[in-house]
């Protein structure tokens, strides 16, 4: 019936079309192409078509229309009345009444971090809680040199590194370090805390595989989800586990024919349990695995090793094995600062990719400099250090084997002391997290009132972030106590002793407290 | 031996035995206090001023004669107070001279009492900048240059991969089983577009950035691939150190605190915050830091990017909104990312993009759920470091009573530079603080020191301290840095060296007005707001890029360029930031090598809609403010070309006029 009249129709259509088509300049290579991809495999045709067709309507389709599916169309007076009926919640919640006592009892130290500080209420205290190992802070040769420096460079470099914040101390600096890690190069970033968190992230990306230990620290967990790489954690220490882990990896990929970056991220010495890595078969297993391996030295740097060069140096293994050494210059170095040190195309990588690096002003050259001089200072005195590993003896006499309470997980070259209470004090009361920090938090004050200045693990605050899946707890709270070289050994028993006493006095008083 | 170091005596300052010295080391231990410690270097600089500063003080700038530099010539003990005394050919001695010409290498004299300017909104609302396009000719030019670009970048890749160095390529290819650290998509723009402008990059400095910055002199051998120095410097005219305020110095009251804060505090506090880190010393620039933008109670932090980072993670979490302004800098979206929230964005300083966007977010609520968001966080930036504009804090204000929203305002290059009293964007449009829920701000540009700060109520800052990672487990910003930022806070007030904070001020102001104007009578194309001290000109083209920043050095002045990705792919442009320290000798200077370049690069794009132009003639009689407009009505624009010696003649006079 009228198909035919239709149909004519449609032909007529077409062939003003198709003239009209072939007026276009190009059409006939076009034609051509349909033509012969038609010929060869009609499904294929109908698959472009159909892809034209979408990415004709992708073009067409206003922008953000993806999270439009659900959207409620309303008129202006109803948005009006909506945006009045709107009631934010406060920019910040209350304080808790924990976070409050701790804001309240934070120490303030007047005048300079010594052995000794004066606090704000007048007492002088043994300081046994900043990172100033060597007491490089009041050395009298690096003052006078920062003050040169200070009087030739000026403070701040008023400026980030790609636009002339670079100074030819940060250059040193970097050099100084790489020779004394025995790696090809360094780059030296502004802030340790925010080093390892900017590093990760400007090398592994979105598919990419990191294992990582279940403990690491918190710039570290920052690092690897700002990555939004695929994370999986191996239980703290356990190299069997790491070992499994990998290899289900490797496997894996192998088997989807899918090579990804693949990294192991690890620490030194743990910030929040205290205790070492095993590197020579981290070393083995990312050979054999073929992963590469991300070294968090903050804690170890200056610490570790007969010249304190750190983990590398104490487990014997070549640096340039480990692919990135990451590290801090604000703690036992008393500079400012934290530095990647590695392979010259991981490092040149990051001054362009690296946010911490590229998007923040450079180090202030005075701290540079002090950098390179405590690293000397290392360099050329080792003995400091193993006087710093007889001040931890004295102190862990003190206190591990003796106390009942607490015992140390830091390694014996550690010189910060993490104490935690033992297992079976913590079962035996049923103490949970925040008893614990409360009862440390005691600890503390006690310690203090008795003039020995210690702190605690602060990373509370930021359980959200420090747990893994499928670990059930984060890091057991925590004391800290720094050792340094600046006291004599007798100062550091009778410090450690305190310490005990005042541990000893908020456990038996707290046993009344709590079942009152 | 350590034992021994902690009781040695402090020696006396040996390098300077100022009268400084000695306030300070009158009582080596009984009263640590830095309050003490900033009021005997006021009473020093105090009596210093009558005789003289150091620096150029305003005085010493009144009586104008060319060469001869009137605070030269008093020594610096000396303590005779009659202004009179300065006689104005004293002989000088050698060494006199040589340690003036370092200061004024740092902090140029002032070469006329009129080149000062209240940096301060004129009350209108604040309108967009025009935005001038260059020809057509010139935006082909560039897409077909990156394109070339591209292609043969491809190209060298191909062969490269295959036949070339090993070495170099080994990064991008698998071997042994790893695979390749970097790929090569992603960094396929810094192999082969930016290593072409890398010695644009990272040059490496040395001596105090200030008014001039010396540059270590470097030459390449293998295409920018490695670089070999070759043992001299130039000294060059710094365009590119966010040094606003001038207060890069090595020389002069703060550098004098920092000295004495470094003697008597060591390098570091090795302690966190949360732990041992508090020092009297930080609660202090905490209060002055507070009082000084007019807020409650602030905290600082030892880097302003992380100050960002971690800030926003201790604000809004999952459920809240953050509303971006899209050109915020990168510590920002990396804080926004890390806290969990969702990011929505805006047309740049555009308010009513921002207010689309509210209406959207809020009638809308969290995406599937329709809840309404928790909290709703505004995001902008005072004065935007790329393009060199202002936020409308008045016009975003208005919004916020209306929405109900959160604001905070990243004030890192607006603090110290823009405002009468010279405290941020707040100041420069005459708001109240309080208005803004979070003021943040870095200590790098402005004062010359380094770090960040966030200020607030004190129960928002009490929260913050508590849950804000940097503070609890990043380390304390280091003490001389504190002592810079007390020191320099305290002469911006005027509380030490009355006088040479507010001559810093007014500089910043002048010299950005008359920088921009000069620049656009030459024809360049100038982004940003008219007070803003950061001054982008555009060159598009991505071979100008380095030609410009070539030709800029060659005539001994550094500036810096960027192009894409830091802006869009089109607009590549040079950069200058304007400081306190330049004065106009020394812009003089950069226009007349503005111009010579421009001329070289054929760059004076410029259209005249965004202004530059001539004296509309009086038979119009129309009000300057309105002149714009009205030129557009009746057609009387046409492009600016002014020579160089006119533009410096009137460019003094006009500066201070509505730019037009
Ligand atoms: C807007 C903004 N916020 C934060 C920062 C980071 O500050 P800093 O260099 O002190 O890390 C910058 C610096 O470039 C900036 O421009």
């Amino acid at each position: 019936m009228d198909a035919e009249k239709l149909q004519a129709q449609f032909h007529r259509t077409l062939s003003v079309a198709s003239a009209a088509f072939q007026k276009v300049p190009g059409s006939s290579v076009l034609t051509r192409y349909i033509q012969s991809s038609y010929q060869n495999d009609p499904v294929r045709s109908a698959i472009e078509l159909i892809l034209v067709l979408f990415f004709v309507r992708y073009l067409l389709s206003p922008s953000y229309s993806t999270d439009k599916q659900n959207y409620v169309k309303l008129t202006e007076d109803e948005i009006d009345e909506l945006v009045d009926d709107w009631v934010p919640e406060p920019l910040v919640a209350e304080q808790t009444a924990l976070e409050a006592l701790e804001n309240e009892r934070i120490p303030v130290i007047v005048g300079p971090t010594g052995p000794k500080s004066k606090l704000s209420n007048g007492r002088t205290v043994t300081n046994l809680a900043s990172y100033n190992f060597y007491n490089f802070n009041a050395n009298e040769q690096i003052k006078e040199k920062a003050v040169q420096i200070l009087r030739t460079y000026g403070v701040g470099p008023c400026g980030p590194p790609q636009f002339y914040g670079t100074q030819d101390v940060h250059v040193k600096a970097e050099a100084d370090i790489a020779a004394y890690l025995g790696t090809e190069r360094c780059i030296v970033y502004a802030q340790a805390f925010s080093t390892i968190s900017s590093v990760i992230p400007s090398f592994c990306k979105r598919g990419d595989i990191i294992v990582a230990d279940r403990a690491v620290n918190f710039s570290i967990r920052k690092g690897l989800e700002a990555s939004r790489s695929v994370v999986k954690w191996f239980d703290h220490g356990d190299m069997d586990n790491l070992d499994a882990i990998m290899s289900s990896v490797a496997k894996e990929q192998a088997k989807a024919k899918r090579l990804t970056r693949r990294f192991i991220v690890t620490e030194g010495l743990f910030e929040t349990v205290g205790d070492a890595s095993d590197l020579p078969k981290l070393i083995e297993l990312k050979e054999k695995h073929k992963f590469r391996l991300i070294l968090d030295e903050t804690w170890s740097f200056g610490v570790l090793g007969r010249t304190g060069r750190g983990l590398t140096e104490a487990q014997n293994v070549d640096p340039q094995q480990v692919d990135m050494i990451i590290g801090s210059l604000a703690g036992p170095l008393c500079a400012g600062g934290g530095f990647c040190a590695g392979a010259k195309d991981v490092v040149e990588h990051q001054r362009i990719t690296s946010t911490a690096y590229t998007y923040s002003a450079a180090l202030p050259a005075m701290l540079a400099v002090t950098a390179s001089e405590t690293v000397n200072l290392l360099q050329s005195n080792p003995e400091i250090l193993n006087q710093c590993r007889e001040n931890i003896k004295a102190m862990r006499a003190q206190l591990d084997p003796r106390s009942d309470w607490v015992i140390c997980t830091s390694v014996p070259e550690n010189p910060v002391m993490l104490l935690v209470l033992k297992p079976e004090v913590v079962q035996a009361r049923k103490l949970g997290v925040e008893d614990q920090e409360r009862i440390l938090m005691d600890c503390v004050e006690e310690a203090l009132a008795n003039g020995v200045l210690i702190t605690r693990l602060k990373t509370r605050p930021f359980a959200y972030a420090m747990k893994s899946p499928g670990s059930s707890s984060s890091a057991q709270p925590a004391l800290k106590v720094c050792i340094t070289t600046a006291l004599s050994k007798k100062d550091i028993e009778k410090a450690g002793t305190t310490i005990r006493h005042a541990i000893t006095k908020v456990m038996t008083r707290k046993t009344t407290s709590k079942s009152a | 031996m350590p034992g021994s170091e902690k009781l040695r005596e402090r020696r006396p300052s040996s390098s300077k035995g100022n009268r400084l010295t000695q306030f300070f080391s009158s009582s080596p231990k009984s009263a640590d206090n830095t309050q003490q410690a900033l009021f005997a270097m006021q009473q020093h600089h105090l009596q210093q001023q009558h005789s003289s500063a150091p620096t150029s003080g305003i005085s010493s700038s009144t009586v104008s004669l060319p060469t001869i530099s009137l605070s030269t010539a008093i020594a610096e003990n000396n303590t005779i107070d009659l202004p009179a005394t300065k006689t104005l050919f004293e002989p000088k001695t050698a060494e006199e001279a040589e340690r003036q010409k370092r200061a004024d290498a740092q902090f140029g004299p002032l070469n006329h009492p009129s080149h000062l300017w209240t940096s301060k909104s004129h009350g209108r609302p604040l309108a967009a900048p025009v935005e001038d396009d260059p020809p057509q000719s010139a935006l082909y030019t560039t897409y077909i240059s990156y394109l070339i670009l591209i292609l043969i970048g491809h190209i060298r890749d191909f062969f490269g991969k295959r036949f070339g160095d090993k070495k170099r390529y080994n990064s991008l290819k698998a071997q042994n089983g790893y695979a390749p650290l970097n790929d090569d998509f992603d960094n396929f723009y810094t192999r082969r577009l930016k290593v072409r402008l890398n010695d644009c990059f990272a040059r490496v400095a040395t001596g105090v950035p200030g008014r001039y910055i010396t540059l270590l002199d470097r030459e390449s051998d293998d295409f920018n691939h490695s670089y070999r120095y070759t043992g001299t410097t130039t000294e060059t005219l710094n365009m590119s150190s966010y040094n606003y305020l001038g207060f890069a110095q090595s020389e002069g009251p703060c550098a004098d605190a920092v000295e004495e804060c470094v003697r008597r505090y060591g390098i570091t506090t090795c302690s966190p915050r949360g732990d041992a880190g508090t020092t009297d010393l930080a609660l202090e620039v905490e209060r002055e830091v507070a009082n000084f933008v007019g807020k409650p109670s602030a905290m600082i932090f030892s880097m302003g990017y992380v100050t960002n980072a971690s800030s926003f993670p201790a604000l809004v979490s999952k459920g809240c909104l953050i509303i971006s302004d899209e050109l915020n800098h990168a510590s920002i979206r990396v804080g926004a990312r890390m806290s969990g929230a969702m990011i929505r964005s805006f047309a740049h300083n555009d308010v009513r993009s921002l207010e689309k966007v509210l209406r959207e977010a809020i009638s809308q609520g969290q995406p599937r759920t329709h809840r309404p968001w928790k909290k709703i966080l505004v995001v902008v930036e005072g004065l935007y470091s790329m393009e060199g504009t202002m936020c409308d804090l008045p016009g975003v204000l208005a919004l916020k009573r209306k929405y109900k929203f959160a604001l905070f305002v990243d004030e890192a290059h607006s603090i110290g530079a823009l405002g009468p009293r010279g405290r941020g964007v707040c100041d420069y449009f005459g708001v109240d603080p309080a208005e803004v829920d979070i003021l943040m701000g870095t200590l790098t540009k402005s004062f010359g020191a380094n770090g960040g700060y966030i200020a607030a109520d004190k129960h928002i800052v009490d929260k913050l301290r508590a849950t804000n990672s940097a503070t609890q487990l990043g380390e304390t910003p280091s003490p001389c840095v504190l002592m810079q930022i007390l020191a320099s806070l305290k002469m911006i007030t005027g509380e030490l060296c009355p006088g040479q904070g507010e001559e810093r001020l007014q500089r910043i102001a002048f010299n950005s007005r008359y920088l921009r104007l000069g620049l656009k009578r030459l024809g360049y194309i100038v982004y940003g707001h008219d007070d803003s001290p950061i001054i982008p000109v555009m060159l598009y083209h991505p071979a100008k890029i380095p030609a410009f920043s070539h030709h800029m050095l060659n005539r001994q002045i550094s500036v810096v360029v960027v192009g894409y990705p830091a802006t869009p792919l089109i607009t590549s442009r040079a950069r200058f930031c304007v400081s306190s320290a330049h004065n106009k000798e020394d812009l003089d200077r950069l226009l007349r090598a503005c111009d010579e370049v421009a001329d070289e690069m054929n760059i004076k794009y410029s259209s005249g809609i965004a202004g530059g132009l001539d004296d509309l003639d009086p038979k119009y009689d129309c009000p300057i403010e309105d002149e714009l407009a009205f030129r557009r009505s009746k057609k009387l624009i046409y492009p600016p070309r002014w020579s160089v010696e006119d533009v410096i003649e009137r460019g003094a006079r006009d500066a201070k006029l509505p730019l037009r």
